[in-house]
């Protein structure tokens, strides 16, 4: 039977919500789940992975030096832990698990599956290439591990109302310095966070300026939808970069995504194909983004927008 | 201080992917082929570290059959001053890359090694922190700046919460994001300079380097195509539709 090792990646006392989805792909490997809170203090992180459904048990593992997350840092505790008989670790494929499991992997000499997005078995998955215009079928090698991160937007989050015990648990590694945190500048935002976020209005190219970009949430707001945006509108400067959906930026899946003055290039395409309903409002009807989107209307957004603000 | 950076040779990034009808992978024939966009990045900021006195020698390296030359001769190009070649003509996946280039980055004795964040055919994102790990050095990835002084590297980076700012000790590895330069059209003059330049050609042998055992592919396949929706005329009239479908 499997035994599944998940990071359980948090921040300020808070688990990621794409831990829940991790859980997921887990319980589709099936076998025992195990999540491992790294933290300063992990207490509250570690009480809310206990009750996600599906979960055995809790690691918390407390040490100063856990304290920002630091894949250089935390790489080494897990091969650790992951040593003590885990078949499989898991890691959310987003910004953390990205720059982490690679460094796991590598230590137990693991090829790593990337951006799982469909389990077929223990050790076959499938995954995106080519920006999600291929998805090949893997069989991993199961030694010395399976180690995978998941593609998040294609897998539902479990329930919470299960009751996992959670272990205090220390992990003998020597830890390098050579790796220092010296700051992180986030957006602070009442806004819906984009990656779980129901419904999601991003807006392009075509918006022109940051301050235009005020159309946009103003729609947002009044629909209670997080904000996101093209690769082009972030590179021009108009919002900031964790606000990027596509290939290289968020991967998302709302149940509605009003794509707004943007194209639809296949980079972005690649971070909305799993929304349930695309909606396109874009002044060129020959943009490639009406060829995915269950409803188009050609107009100019600086019109249609605040209509719609106004009408809803 | 001694750059080394690793270039991939990749199906262009407008090609439209076909996959084969066999279900064996993508078709890769008559398809036009360039350097991994985020790798051009790396190579971008290697030869500006370079123009701004803070780089000495800029060092290419590739993995990949006859016609990765194509790719290291575009980054002598840019700038490298020589490029060392591992001549595989096989599927190499990313930890043996790791190992091979990791090799390559001890031999050379370089201090800051800049890769692309993933390459844009298995979006893998894997090769520059397994680098790290096989080395013991800090990474740095996902970066949209890098400030570099004797003996560290200040790295901002690009992360789902925001801007993370490291310091790491060198050497290092970072690997770059889009944001981090626009790499510069290349001159006819550079480029014909760049066919003087020397590469240097070794196996995954030389390198002491044996791939482990990998991922099998078994079968590739086209996504579910989305169907394409209806077209409305007005505000009310998406409204009336979304509201239909109980989305509003």
């Amino acid at each position: 039977m499997s035994k599944i090792l998940i990071i359980g990646q948090q921040a300020d006392g808070k688990l990621n919500a794409g831990i829940a989805k991790v859980v997921a792909a887990a319980k589709a490997i099936g076998g025992e789940i195990d999540v491992a809170i790294f933290a300063k203090d992990g207490a509250s992180a570690a009480a809310e992975a206990a009750k996600l459904d599906g979960v055995t048990k809790v690691l918390q593992i407390d040490r100063a030096e856990n304290d920002h997350a630091l894949s250089a840092i935390i790489a080494p505790q897990v091969v650790e832990l992951a040593k003590k008989g885990y078949s499989h670790v898991l890691a959310p494929g987003n910004t953390f698990g990205k720059d982490l499991l690679p460094r796991v992997a590598a230590k137990l000499g693991a090829q790593q599956v990337s951006d799982v997005m469909a389990v077929h078995g223990p050790t076959s998955f499938d995954r995106p290439i080519y920006a999600g215009n291929a998805i090949v079928t893997v069989e991993a090698p199961a030694a010395p591990a399976v180690v995978a991160t998941i593609r998040l937007a294609s897998f539902t989050a479990v329930g919470s109302s299960g009751s996992a015990a959670v272990e205090k648990a220390t992990v003998e590694a020597a830890l390098p310095t050579h790796t220092r945190f010296v700051k992180l500048e986030a957006q602070k935002s009442e806004r819906p966070d984009l990656q779980s976020a129901a419904k999601v209005v991003s807006g392009g190219r075509a918006l022109g300026s940051s301050e235009n970009f005020k159309v946009i949430y103003d729609f947002a707001d009044k629909i209670g939808a997080g904000v996101g945006a093209s690769r082009a509108a972030v590179d021009s400067g108009y919002v900031p970069n964790d606000m990027q959906v596509g290939q290289t930026g968020k991967i998302i899946a709302p149940e509605l995504y009003f794509a707004i003055g943007i194209s639809g290039a296949i980079q972005h395409l690649a971070g909305i194909k799993d929304a349930r309903t695309i909606v396109a409002i874009n002044k060129d009807a020959e943009a490639p983004i009406f060829e995915v989107a269950d409803f188009g209307l050609v107009a100019d957004l600086f019109q249609a927008v605040p209509e719609l603000t106004s009408k809803l | 201080m001694k750059a080394l950076v690793s270039v991939k040779r990749v199906v262009d990034y407008n090609v439209r992917i076909q996959v084969k009808p066999d279900g064996s992978g993508v078709v890769t024939d008559g398809v036009k082929f360039s350097v991994n966009p985020f790798d051009e990045i790396a190579m971008e900021e290697a030869v500006r570290l370079k123009e701004k006195g803070k780089v000495t020698e800029i060092v290419a390296v590739t993995i990949g059959g006859a016609k990765s030359e194509e790719t290291l001769r575009t980054a002598l190009a840019f700038g490298a001053d020589r490029a060392v070649h591992v001549k595989e003509e096989g599927e190499v996946q990313p930890l043996t890359a790791a190992q091979a280039l990791a090799a390559v980055f001890k031999k050379e004795g370089a201090s800051l090694f800049l890769l692309g964040k993933q390459a844009i055919d298995d979006d893998a994102n894997q090769t520059g922190q397994m680098v790290a790990a096989l080395l013991d050095l800090p990474q740095a990835t996902f970066a949209s700046k890098i400030e570099l002084e004797a003996a560290k590297a200040t790295v901002t980076r690009e992360v789902d919460a925001g801007l993370e700012t490291l310091e790491v000790d060198l050497p290092a590895v970072v690997t770059t994001d889009l944001r981090l330069n626009e790499p510069r059209y290349l001159k006819l003059p550079d480029i014909m300079k760049a066919k003087k330049k020397p590469i240097e050609a070794v196996t995954l042998g030389d390198l002491g380097v044996t791939a482990a055992a990998g991922l099998k592919a078994s079968k590739t396949v086209a996504p579910p195509k989305r169907s394409k929706g209806v077209v409305v005329k007005t505000t009310d009239e998406l409204i009336a539709a979304l509201k239909g479908k109980g989305l509003l």
